[in-house]
């Protein structure tokens, strides 16, 4: 059987200083069934890009420009827009960074679940209301009965991340894309929300891609890791291999700090420099400008993906000249000086 | 008076300034390429724009003596514009229309036969030169309304925002209070009660107009107080003076030049209509438009006079507003993305 | 709630005594009684006979409080003729003004009410529609056409609608007013048509970009993100939260239906407010004038309650407070 999600070559562009920058770079990865992905990177490496193209919600003027993004076989980047329509919620659905704002402010909440179902589902309206009610008990918010007629305001930002999170199992996704879930919540907030998502995960069978910071929370729930850098994908490898041994030095950066992570919440660790932006990335390996052990190599061309280990896939030369190594010594200290 | 005289120190102190802008935006990378992306996007409406400058311009340098044009000896004592030289000595005795060789009504030869592209009105003036004329009245009351609200707006707004507490009450009630009364009402009360005159107009519709743009100024401000270089400042014991100065007056500069294109439109248009009640100001397109009303129900009708000053003062607003809008969406970060 | 509204009354009330001496600096210090008599009856007049003139208009007073005579002056006269609607007479031809307010209401509601309804009706879909089609061809061609019927002076706008509809085309009367419904009809349509054409580019340019910044929200990308169709989106998500910024707009314009339209009024030869305003220019008529601007300030105060209330029916998270 093949995996749930398939994403080969995805490449989203925005215009930018006047030429179409790729924010998301041919990207290539697979959620498989009942699997918890997680997409870590630093802020501004194209995460929300990645989950919005997958989505085909890209805002103007960007486009998702090329590439495949298969569901269960079918490709939905060439879907009629109807079709598409019926995909998001039902086949994948979505929950965002900030509940603060994306729960409509003058509609009670509900309604706004009611009308997730109701565009997916011929239900009635109170039908739907005692689904909505039923939502809300299994996502954990008290007094549900009660709480399906407040407004966004009156609750509170772990409560609006659960109505989130309710609305996006309301049509019985078989996806669900938790762009940083709880970013915007306080930490024992955080705890709460993660071990429901994992709740119904288990519950449900669902698959999820799990978009984060924090590699604690990786370290946590997720079955797979895909790090992005710059648009890129670097390293892709099941959890427990990640963190035991990460072998782009990119990754490897993130984990030197990995103590201090034990406590979940914490940022991703700053690696000294910057990333570049957007519309002057290097030709070569985007990390070259922060890499400790880059070569003369790393700026010609980007890195492509080795199988480094079991499901561990890497984009590195620095790996690639170690799997060759002895004889070719001689050379890479030539190139290195040069 | 030597008003004249006047006049060109104006237009000199203008010409330098023009220098002084041009050489400090040159000097900034922000500036700069904003306004060469202002250029790319809207050449036509800036050199629209540039050309009724430059007709007010011409219309503002004067001096006395010189030819007397079409034998007025009068005229050799007073002070003539550019503009008056080239086209204006052709007086006529009465209407005429575009290019005609005789009066239009009763058919009398004219002094300057063919000599008049968009005719002559009722005692017999060459509408073209007319319309130029109006170039200059139209940018002196866009001009010197902006000279007296903005630096009014700004020096209220800025005191409120930056020191807050009894200053920004009372400019908060000040505001509020005038913002209370009906613009155009105001405004022609305030002609009223201060006489009509040009700077009467000009004054009055500063007053009606600074509001807008000191509500603006506060809010921009309060934000600025609050960010971080400015109570870095303030700790490193720099005076309220040159914060203000440095810190706070140069963060607001796009909005003031975007407020000066917004509000010009408004403010000709303004004049148009107080010139159509009667108050507005001596030769502006309005006054033009204003009189061709009696000219229309004339039978046959006289059309040449409201359509020259109607698309003059057409041409100017819409490539004043096309500017704006543009120079909006290239100064304002924030609404760049909806308008684009 | 009720306190809320009683401090926004309190507020209300402040500026109305603001806008008062503002109304008495300029009429009765930058322009004096004197100024005043001498424009209704001359430059050369005797002083004795200005001085009556003052005394019939009520003009006698001294201007400001002095000792011995805090209550007898025109500042204190000033404020309570104008907050006991004791409008006195015309400085210009000696009518009651009240009376002639009075009169001049009904006809210009006529014109203003369903201008204001039509404005809303014509506007208020084109722009749904151009923010539909943001970033097409329609979205552009809207914008540009915008700007062009904003830089028409509504002069422009009268004269030649009324010279081809009327002159040309004779479909409607030129001007003039009739106190039948149904013949009046035919005389409002002409300035109707015109006051809603006038506004039409503002109006769709304001709410496009109020739509225009909804659609850019996260909890539009919400409804997205669950499948819902832009016009779905449009209409039940952009447009109630739309509401709120439109308010603004539209309630406050609604007491200013009462003081009628300057220009349309006396160029259609409609006897509204309006038109009373411009014979008092042209009289140089100062009490009328000056009772105007009070009556649009307090109109406009109101306007501003009003709008404030109604904030809390559009919006949940607007509590009265
Ligand atoms: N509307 C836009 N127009 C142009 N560039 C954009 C736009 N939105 C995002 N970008 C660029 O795309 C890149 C990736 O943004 P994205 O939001 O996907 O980052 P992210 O990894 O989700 O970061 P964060 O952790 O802060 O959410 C950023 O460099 C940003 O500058
Ligand atoms: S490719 Fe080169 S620069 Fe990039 S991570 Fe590997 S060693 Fe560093
Ligand atoms: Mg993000």
């Amino acid at each position: 059987m093949t995996a749930l999600l398939e994403v080969t070559e995805l490449t989203t562009r925005f215009p930018m200083a006047g030429k179409e920058v790729p924010i998301v770079d041919a990207l290539d990865f697979e959620v498989g069934r009942g699997e918890v992905l997680a997409l870590v990177g630093e802020s501004g490496s194209g995460k929300s890009m990645t989950a919005l193209s997958l989505m085909r919600l890209v805002p103007k003027p960007g486009r998702v420009a090329s590439g495949s993004v298969r569901l269960d076989g079918e490709e939905l980047l060439n879907l009629p827009v109807r079709a598409m329509r019926r995909v998001r919620g039902a086949g994948v659905a979505m929950i965002f960074q900030e509940p603060m704002t994306s729960l409509n402010p003058v509609m009670r909440v509900g309604e706004q679940v009611v009308e997730a179902i109701r565009l997916h589902e011929r239900v009635g309206r109170s039908a739907a209301l005692d689904r909505c009610r039923r939502l809300f008990e299994q996502v954990g918010i008290p007094d549900a009965a009660e709480r399906v007629h407040a407004y966004p305001h009156q609750l509170s930002g772990g409560l609006k991340q659960r109505v989130m999170i309710a609305m996006a199992l309301s049509a019985r996704p078989r996806l669900l894309i938790a762009d940083e879930p709880t970013t915007a919540l306080d930490v024992t907030v955080q705890a709460q929300i993660l071990r429901l998502l994992r709740d119904i995960q288990e519950e449900t069978d669902m698959s999820i891609l799990l978009i984060t910071h924090d590699l604690g929370i990786v370290n946590e729930i997720a079955d797979r890791v895909a790090v992005l850098y710059a648009g890129r994908i670097v390293e892709t490898a099941p959890r427990t291999a990640l963190f035991e041994n990460p072998m782009h030095p990119y990754t490897q950066g993130l984990l030197r700090s990995m103590p201090a992570l034990a406590l979940s919440g914490r940022r991703l660790p700053e690696i000294p420099g910057v990333v570049p932006s957007p519309s002057d990335w290097p030709t070569g390996c985007r990390f070259a400008s922060r890499c400790s052990k880059v070569m003369a190599v790393c700026e010609g061309v980007l890195p492509e993906f080795r199988v480094q280990g079991p499901g561990h896939d890497v984009a590195c030369y620095a790996l690639q000249e170690a799997a060759s190594r002895g004889e070719k010594k001689g050379v890479q200290q030539q190139e290195g000086a040069s | 008076m030597e008003s004249h005289l006047i006049s060109n120190g104006i237009v000199l102190v203008m010409l330098f300034g023009t220098a002084a802008t041009i050489w400090a935006v040159r000097r900034s990378r922000l500036w700069s390429s904003a306004f060469v992306s202002l250029w790319h996007r809207r050449r036509l409406a800036l050199l629209v724009t540039a050309v009724y400058v430059g007709v007010a311009l011409l219309d503002s340098v004067a001096w006395v003596g010189g030819d007397s044009l079409g034998g007025d000896t009068v005229s050799l004592h007073e002070a003539r514009s550019v503009i008056d030289r080239v086209f204006g000595g052709s007086q006529e005795k009465s209407y005429s229309a575009p290019l005609a060789t005789t009066e239009f009504y009763g058919g009398r030869g004219l002094r300057y036969p063919g000599g008049h592209w968009l005719g002559t009105d009722m005692i017999g003036r060459d509408v073209f030169y007319l319309t130029l004329k109006g170039a200059r009245v139209a940018l002196l009351i866009g001009g010197l309304t902006s000279l007296i609200a903005i630096p009014l707006a700004l020096l209220f707004g800025i005191s409120a925002g930056y020191f807050g507490g009894r200053i920004d009450d009372v400019v908060f009630f000040l505001m509020t209070t005038l913002a209370s009364m009906p613009g155009l009402l105001l405004l022609i009360a305030l002609i009223m009660v201060m006489g009509k005159s040009t700077l009467a107009v000009c004054v009055a519709l500063a007053v009606t107009g600074w509001v807008g743009f000191c509500r603006v100024s506060r809010g921009e401000t309060l934000k600025l107080r609050e960010l971080e270089f400015v109570s870095a400042a303030r700790a490193l014991g720099v005076s309220e003076f040159q914060i203000l100065t440095r810190h706070i007056l140069p963060n607001l500069m796009h909005l003031v030049i975007i407020t000066f294109v917004l509000m010009f439109s408004g403010l000709v248009l303004s004049e148009a209509i107080l010139s159509w009640l009667g108050i507005g100001v001596d030769g502006s397109w309005g006054q033009m438009i204003d009189q061709a009303r009696n000219e229309l129900s004339r039978d046959p009708i006289v059309w040449w006079n409201i359509a020259a000053s109607g698309a003059a003062l057409f041409g100017l607003i819409l490539a004043v507003n096309f500017v704006g809008d543009a120079l909006r969406d290239v100064l304002d970060p924030r609404t760049v993305k909806d308008e684009k | 709630m009720g306190a809320y509204v009683i401090r926004r009354l309190g507020y209300g009330a402040i500026v109305v005594f603001g806008v008062l001496f503002l109304l008495f600096i300029l009429f009765f210090t930058v322009t004096s009684p004197d100024d005043i008599a001498r424009k209704a009856l001359g430059e050369r007049v005797p002083p004795a006979v200005v001085e009556q003139w003052k005394i019939n208009h009520g003009y006698d007073k001294p201007l400001f409080p002095a000792p011995g005579q805090w209550a007898d002056n025109m500042l204190v006269e000033h404020y309570r003729r104008m907050l006991t609607f004791d409008f006195g007479r015309s400085d210009a031809d000696d009518t009651p003004i009240l009376e002639r307010i009075r009169k001049g209401m009904g006809p210009s509601l006529a014109l203003t009410i369903p201008l204001f309804v039509l404005s809303l009706l014509v506007a208020i879909p084109l722009a749904l529609l151009v923010a539909f089609f943001r970033e097409t061809y329609i979205d552009r061609a809207g914008v540009i056409l915008a700007v062009l019927a904003m830089s028409v002076s509504v002069l422009l706008y009268i004269i030649g609608a009324q010279y081809l509809v009327g002159k040309v085309l004779h479909w409607f009367p030129i001007s003039g007013f009739d106190s039948n419904p149904q013949v009046v009809v035919r005389f409002l349509a002409l300035p109707i048509m015109i006051g809603v054409a006038n506004g039409l580019g503002g109006d769709i340019r304001f709410y496009r970009t109020v739509f225009l910044e909804e659609s850019n929200t996260d909890y539009v990308r919400t409804a997205r993100a669950k499948g819902c169709g832009e016009v779905r989106i449009m209409s039940r998500h952009v447009f109630r939260n739309s509401l709120i910024p439109l308010l603004t707009r539209i309630v406050v314009a609604i007491p200013f239906l009462f003081t009628g339209s300057l220009l349309l009024e006396s160029f259609f030869g409609i006897p509204g407010l309006g038109a009373i305003t411009v014979d008092a220019i042209q009289g140089n008529d100062f009490s009328v004038l000056r009772t105007m601007v009070y009556i649009g300030s307090l109109l406009f105060v109101v306007g501003q309650i009003l709008t404030d209330l109604s904030y809390a029916l559009v919006d949940p998270r607007v509590r009265l407070e």
